[in-house]
């Protein structure tokens, strides 16, 4: 099949599209996080949205209207739990994720019949997603986007600097409240991208490559989403010509691109 | 004349512990303040509680006449945290984009930069003689330049109230010197009013024309004339202590 045929597709345009804005996020969000130390907010979420779409199908209604909300409280619960429990934040997302998975393998057990739905979810699947869920990828996308753009400054400080930040008047505790709400939105749209379980994948494997080589912030930013993009859109093509998953593929040729930039990084210094 | 800062009865603590007990001084403008006092007297704790970073606190704080908890003109203060490696050094940030930080307590919503902002920062940057370093990343520097980059930072938003949180710490004795020179020429040349905490209660007679001396409380707060006539000091510092930071001072 020649590549222009290929592009007809209308799943794979859908596929594209979606997992471009998708990617940018991920990468975006992904520097903020690795940078304060947060990777792993990222695979707590994705299990909490494990529980949250068990929940939907349970109920019967869009997995995905169910776990936007649920990821939200849940990542507003985390923040909560190791700021006025004094539960170190790891052990926090430990405690919320844990929860969230045993609710997801109960309601999977008592339904006995969206098991095979809800496993398709563990590894996402690119290729499948819907009209429906395009438009819901780029509307929540870019109001995240938005969002980052506007508060790009205060990110910006409170990832530097925490305590200077706030000296600064900048309210650090609402920007952590907004970034992990970005990230929660973030981590949902992507588990149709490359699944539950390879959703920190995609937060922290951009972010790590430009890391290695940006000397500024926004040359870091630019980096993060090139890599991002390039691996969803390598991943898509070459999943569909190999039959392989398209989750699985976008996740190996992030590393591929993380390990090539750590060899040319040692080689140059 | 109104104070710049006003502390009274300031109580604080952490659990049972009580680090702070019934603290009270004004600062007036133009002061050069050294806040001395040995480890755990709560000198971090008062400066940070000042800073509105602790908010656990039982007493009045004014800034500028205004009370701290409503308090929102940051710009008017600059601020050196004692930890200047606290910040992580796989962070891509350029000289200038750091020093940028410092402006943006003046900013209103969706707080961007112009070219304004541009002249302040490379301005602060030529005052601390470090212009030539804008483009590079700050976790390239020496720990001297990067001091000079967090001073630079405190400084860009022209304060009027400067605290530094034991400056010397990361620099050898001639960058010290220095760096206390430099400190006393922006508060005499430019009537900055400062408040440097040190352990050197000697050293700091050089420089600051009060002395805070805390331990959990105010010990003595007045000018170094009055540190070195009082009785009161000569017993609780003992003469050769007492003799060894008016020395110094004079």
């Amino acid at each position: 099949m020649s590549l222009l045929h290929y592009l007809d597709y209308t799943f794979i345009q859908r596929a594209y599209i979606a997992g471009s804005f998708i990617a940018v996020l991920c990468a975006i969000l992904g520097l903020f996080l690795v940078l304060r130390k947060l990777s792993l907010i990222g695979d707590g979420l994705a299990h909490v949205s494990f529980g949250a779409i068990a929940l939907g199908l349970f109920f019967g209604f869009y997995p995905f209207y169910a776990a936007i909300p649920l990821v939200l409280v849940a990542s507003y619960f985390i923040l909560k739990l190791t700021e006025k429990a004094k539960v170190y934040g790891d052990a926090a997302i430990g405690i919320v994720s844990s929860l969230s998975i045993a609710g997801g393998v109960i309601l999977a057990s008592l339904s006995r019949g969206f098991n095979v739905d809800l496993f398709s979810y563990l590894f996402g699947n690119i290729l499948a997603i819907s009209e429906k869920e395009v438009y819901l990828s780029l509307g929540l996308s870019l109001a995240v986007l938005l969002v980052i753009i506007f508060l790009y400054n205060d990110l910006f400080s409170a990832t530097f600097d925490e305590e200077y930040a706030k000296v600064t008047g900048i309210k650090t505790e609402r920007i952590h409240l907004i970034l992990t709400s970005l990230t929660a939105i973030t981590v949902v749209l992507a588990v149709k991208v490359v699944g539950i379980m390879l959703v920190s994948a995609l937060l922290i494997l951009p972010a790590v490559t430009a890391l290695q080589i940006a000397k500024r912030f926004k040359a870091a930013m630019l980096i993060a989403i090139s890599a991002a993009v390039l691996s969803v859109l390598a991943g898509i093509t070459i999943s569909f010509f190999m039959d392989l998953p398209p989750g699985a593929t976008i996740v190996m040729f992030n590393v591929m691109i993380f390990t090539i930039t750590l060899a040319i990084k040692k080689m140059v210094s | 004349m109104a104070s710049i800062l006003s502390v009274k009865n300031l109580c604080c603590g952490y659990g049972s512990v009580e680090v702070l007990s019934d603290v009270s001084f004004d600062i007036e403008k133009g002061d050069y303040i050294g806040l001395a006092g040995p480890n755990g007297a709560g000198k971090t704790t008062l400066v940070k509680t000042v800073l509105g970073l602790s908010e656990k606190f039982k007493g009045i704080i004014k800034l500028f006449g205004q009370d701290l908890k409503s308090f929102d003109g940051w710009g008017r203060v600059g601020y050196l945290s004692q930890r200047v490696t606290a910040f992580n050094p796989l962070f891509p940030a350029a000289v200038k984009e750091v020093v940028g930080l410092g402006l943006l307590s003046q900013k209103e919503f969706p707080k961007r930069f112009d070219r304004t902002d541009d002249v302040k920062i490379m301005q602060s940057l030529d005052l601390m003689g470090i212009s030539d370093l804008h483009k590079k990343p700050v976790s390239d520097l020496s720990g001297g330049q990067q001091q000079r980059v967090f001073l630079a930072r405190a400084l860009v938003s022209s304060p009027e109230l400067l605290i530094l949180d034991e400056p010397g710490t990361a620099l050898d004795p001639q960058s010290r010197e220095d760096f206390f020179e430099f400190i006393k020429k922006l508060n005499r040349d430019k009537g900055i009013t400062v408040i440097l905490i040190t352990h050197d209660t000697a050293q700091i007679g050089q420089y600051a024309n009060k002395l805070l001396y805390m331990d959990k409380k105010v010990v003595f707060y007045g000018s170094f004339s009055d540190f070195c006539r009082s009785a009161e000091m000569h017993q609780y510092f003992g003469h050769f202590s007492q003799h060894l930071i008016c020395h110094q001072h004079e």
